[in-house]
């Protein structure tokens, strides 16, 4: 038995407020193709760049062919062989595709003849890439062939790929399968990073398991089912719901999506398929999903930034308002809270008190004569941090000063204290840590306890099993039939979200 | 008619030299996505430099060594400040130009009005003993035809050679180029020292041998119309060269006319040739499609790495 290719040993990754990698071990065998799974947020990608150089570890040994090394920087990696397709971000766009490539390479020799290696490259492995068009006119799946292909050119010993199915159609998928296995029986480990269960059981061999930073499990996928890793890769410890009153039953239909159907507002969007719900008041409808599956045009769709055409697509309070902007749905007494903080839910280079005045100006009554009415704003805003815990110097402070988790509360907390009718929000504990995110979590309740409809879209599902009163999932654009908390258990949810079901079903291409 | 045609070919050579100069070292400072407003203050402190220099010692050569020496100080001072400390570089860029002004006033109070060496022509063999024109067209000083072989070796560097191809995609993408393993912020150091060299120079031009004395803000605006020509000519140098002769070309033309007595204010010619470069370039450069694919995307963001 030879050495492992390659040994991760106690890696230890900090950043601030946050443990990203905590101890983890990792070793990957010669020719085998190993999955790491996780969650978002588990501490994949920071691992992953830990290997590649980018990033230095705090603690902890890397040993690559039995021998220790410290990787100084990318370059270093590749020379020791090792490549890494990004899942985003490491591609010019106003470059051609073969200086694209060439920017990868780090030996002068390595670029000469380079077009001609290129090609070569690219029909061995079947692989088409152009090397002379610019990467801003290329799909997707193209420019993921590019970077396959920077990384063969290197004849690396182990190809990292950061989640490379997210972002291809099931037909670019099967073909990156046929590649990968080919790569692997000549010789090259891949480290595949993934949170599609179905997906690694079907090419990887070996998996490690991430959860909060931590390995939870090491694992040969193809003994487990799908079912038995969404649990290993979800929360196993579930805290029960406390004490909630039971949904009111007949309340009156505040929020009402009808036969939702969007295009995706780009080609890295997601086109809305025909989605209908109906949110009571004193109710909490809970959209569970993986990033990138149309939370965001959901999300959009339903605060008014991407209206949706046919006014009775979407009725507030029995007003039809899918024709209508944020401004207008705001009239009518929606309040919406987007995943995005920073620059989204606020403007950073402004105070709290302005960014509170800009969203409540019109429910708390901030406006007089036309001008801004200083005193009742900087009283609201002082009212909400006082009653969110924001951690602050004060109104006056630029919101981009507080933590993450602060403007959060502080953002939701803002839309909270109107006591809106009908309250959507994306993510609202993301990047929040525990006490603030209960904070969260029980204001949003008390809310829906006075009356209101609420619609939480979110990837975490702890969250969603501790708020919601009925489930929906989102997987490609698709709604799944929402089911009351009770009658959903994790596994169904999590074999939603990893698209088991619903990918079978619905390709990419059944869209226009 | 020939005569004409040759002062004019003569002058626009040299009016548009500093231009040349100034704009090919903004050009690979933008390139990186660095704005460096302080051109102006820059060639500034690089005329004052030149011109003290040459003054006391009679070194020529010195003289151009602390133009550049005095452009690159105040280009460091930017890239600490907007680079290293993350300051904002449109207002840095503008406090460099305020600094340049009244630093090389001050330091040049005691030298207004007095002479000091000016650069040799060099005659270009064979064609300046070319009869008629061929001693007035084929002999400038060194800094001319530097000028000119700058601007192309900048060309050459940015299309054909890796580093130029580092060099852009740090401007067209840092993010991307950080991941790769590529050291965003030397790389940017370089460009912006390069670009204070370039109009320290081109300052030393002005100073030594354009109008060779010192005189209070002598650079007159052409570290803003070098500006305004790197963005206008889209930021391909070919369009550099064209804009900078078309300057000068206006310039002569202003010039010629006020010689000739015509009854318009002279402020009003004096203007012509920065109002007639922008709007010509205007005017050409209105294809949108082709400035997205050759401005910097990243242009004055901050880059912090993630470690």
């Amino acid at each position: 038995m030879t050495a492992p290719l390659l040994q991760l040993r106690g890696i230890v990754k900090q950043f601030p407020g946050c443990l990203a990698n905590d101890h983890v071990d990792l070793t990957i065998g010669q020719h085998q193709i190993h999955a790491l799974l996780g969650e978002n947020g588990a501490g994949k990608s920071t691992l992953v760049k830990i290997i590649y150089g980018v990033m230095k570890p705090d603690e902890g040994e890397i040993i690559w062919q039995g021998q220790p090394v410290v990787i100084q920087n990318p370059a270093h990696a590749r020379r020791l062989g090792i490549g890494m397709v990004f899942q985003h971000l490491s591609l010019f766009e106003a470059l051609t595709v073969a200086d694209n490539i060439a920017l990868g390479l780090n030996d002068a020799k390595d670029r000469i003849g380079l077009r001609e290696r290129i090609i070569d490259v690219s029909k061995s492995y079947g692989l088409p890439v152009d090397p002379d068009r610019t990467v801003h006119d290329l799909s997707v799946g193209e420019r993921q062939r590019i970077e396959i292909v920077r990384c063969l050119l290197q004849n690396p010993k182990l190809l990292i790929m950061d989640e490379p199915t997210s972002v291809l159609t099931p037909q670019e998928a099967e073909t990156l399968f046929v590649t990968l296995r080919r790569l692997a029986s000549e010789g090259c480990s891949i480290l595949y990073i993934s949170h599609k269960l179905e997906e690694v059981r079907a090419l990887c061999e070996e998996s490690t398991i991430m959860r909060l930073g931590k390995v939870v499990a090491h694992v040969k996928p193809k003994e487990k089912t799908a079912r038995e890793l969404a649990g290993i890769m979800i929360s196993a410890e579930l805290k029960p719901v406390a004490d909630r009153r039971p949904p009111p039953e007949t309340g009156k239909v505040r929020l009402s999506v009808d036969k939702l159907t969007l295009r995706a507002p780009s080609e890295f969007g997601t086109a809305l398929k025909d989605i209908s719900f109906q949110v009571r008041g004193g109710e909490v409808l809970g959209i569970a999903g993986i990033a990138g599956n149309g939370q965001g045009e959901l999300m959009d769709a339903l605060s008014g930034e991407m209206p949706a055409g046919r006014p009775e697509t979407i009725t507030l309070d029995d007003v039809a308002a899918g024709h209508m902007g944020p401004y207008q749905r705001r009239k009518l007494g929606g309040c919406f809270v987007p995943e995005e903080r920073n620059g989204h839910g606020a403007v950073t280079t402004m105070s709290l008190a302005e960014n509170a005045f800009l969203s409540a100006h019109l429910r708390g009554a901030l406006v007089k004569l036309g001008l801004i009415d200083r005193n009742k704003t900087q009283d609201f805003a002082e009212k909400v941090i006082a009653r969110f815990d924001v951690r602050t110097t004060g109104s006056k402070a630029m919101a981009k000063s507080l933590s993450g988790g602060n403007l959060q509360k502080f953002l939701v907390g803002r839309e909270v204290m109107l006591e809106p009718s009908v309250l959507v929000v994306s993510q609202p504990t993301w990047g929040v840590d525990a006490g603030a995110a209960a904070a969260i979590h029980e204001a949003v309740l008390a809310l829906a306890a006075s009356g209101a409809a609420v619609v939480v879209i979110s990837q975490d599902l702890d969250e969603i099993f501790s708020l919601a009163d009925r489930i929906a999932v989102i997987a490609a654009g698709h709604l799944s039939e929402p089911v009351k908390v009770g009658e959903a258990s994790l596994e169904k949810i999590g074999l939603l979200m990893g698209g088991v079901k619903a990918e079978q079903h619905h390709g990419e291409t059944s869209h226009a | 008619m020939i005569e004409l045609l040759v002062n004019l070919i003569v002058s626009v050579m040299a009016a548009a030299t500093p231009l040349l100069l100034a704009a090919t070292g903004e050009l690979i400072v933008e390139k990186v996505a660095v704005l460096n407003l302080g051109v102006e203050g820059m060639m500034l402190m690089g005329a004052i430099a030149g011109f003290a220099v040459a003054h006391e010692t009679g070194q020529l050569w010195l003289a151009l060594l602390a133009a550049i020496a005095a452009g690159m100080t105040l280009s460091f001072l930017f890239a600490v400040l907007t680079l290293t400390l993350q300051a904002n570089q449109t207002a840095t860029g503008l406090a460099l130009t305020i600094f340049g002004r009244g630093f090389s006033a001050l330091v040049g109070a005691g030298y207004v009005g007095i002479a000091a060496p000016t650069l040799p022509k060099i005659h270009l063999p064979v064609l300046s003993d070319l009869p008629f024109f061929g001693a007035t067209l084929f002999s400038y000083d060194p800094l001319i035809y530097l000028a000119l072989i700058l601007l192309a070796a900048t060309a050459y560097f940015l299309t054909r050679t890796h580093a130029g191809l580092i060099l852009r995609a740090v401007g067209d993408q840092h993010d991307a180029a950080h991941v790769l393993g590529y050291r965003v912020i030397r790389i940017r150091y370089l460009a912006v020292l390069f670009g204070g060299a370039m109009a320290g120079l081109a300052g030393a031009y002005m100073s030594l041998s354009y109008t060779p004395l010192w005189a209070q803000d002598m650079i007159a605006g052409r570290g803003w119309v070098a500006l305004a020509l790197v963005t206008f000519a889209a930021w391909r140098p070919f369009w550099l060269l064209i804009g900078a002769w078309l300057f000068g070309g206006i310039m002569y033309l202003s010039l010629y006319v006020q010689g000739l007595g015509v009854p318009v204010p002279s402020a009003m010619l004096s203007a012509l040739p920065y109002v007639g470069t922008v709007v010509v370039l205007v005017l050409i450069s209105r294809d949108h499609r082709r400035i997205r694919l050759h401005r910097p995307a990243m242009l004055g963001r901050p880059f912090q790495a993630t470690n």
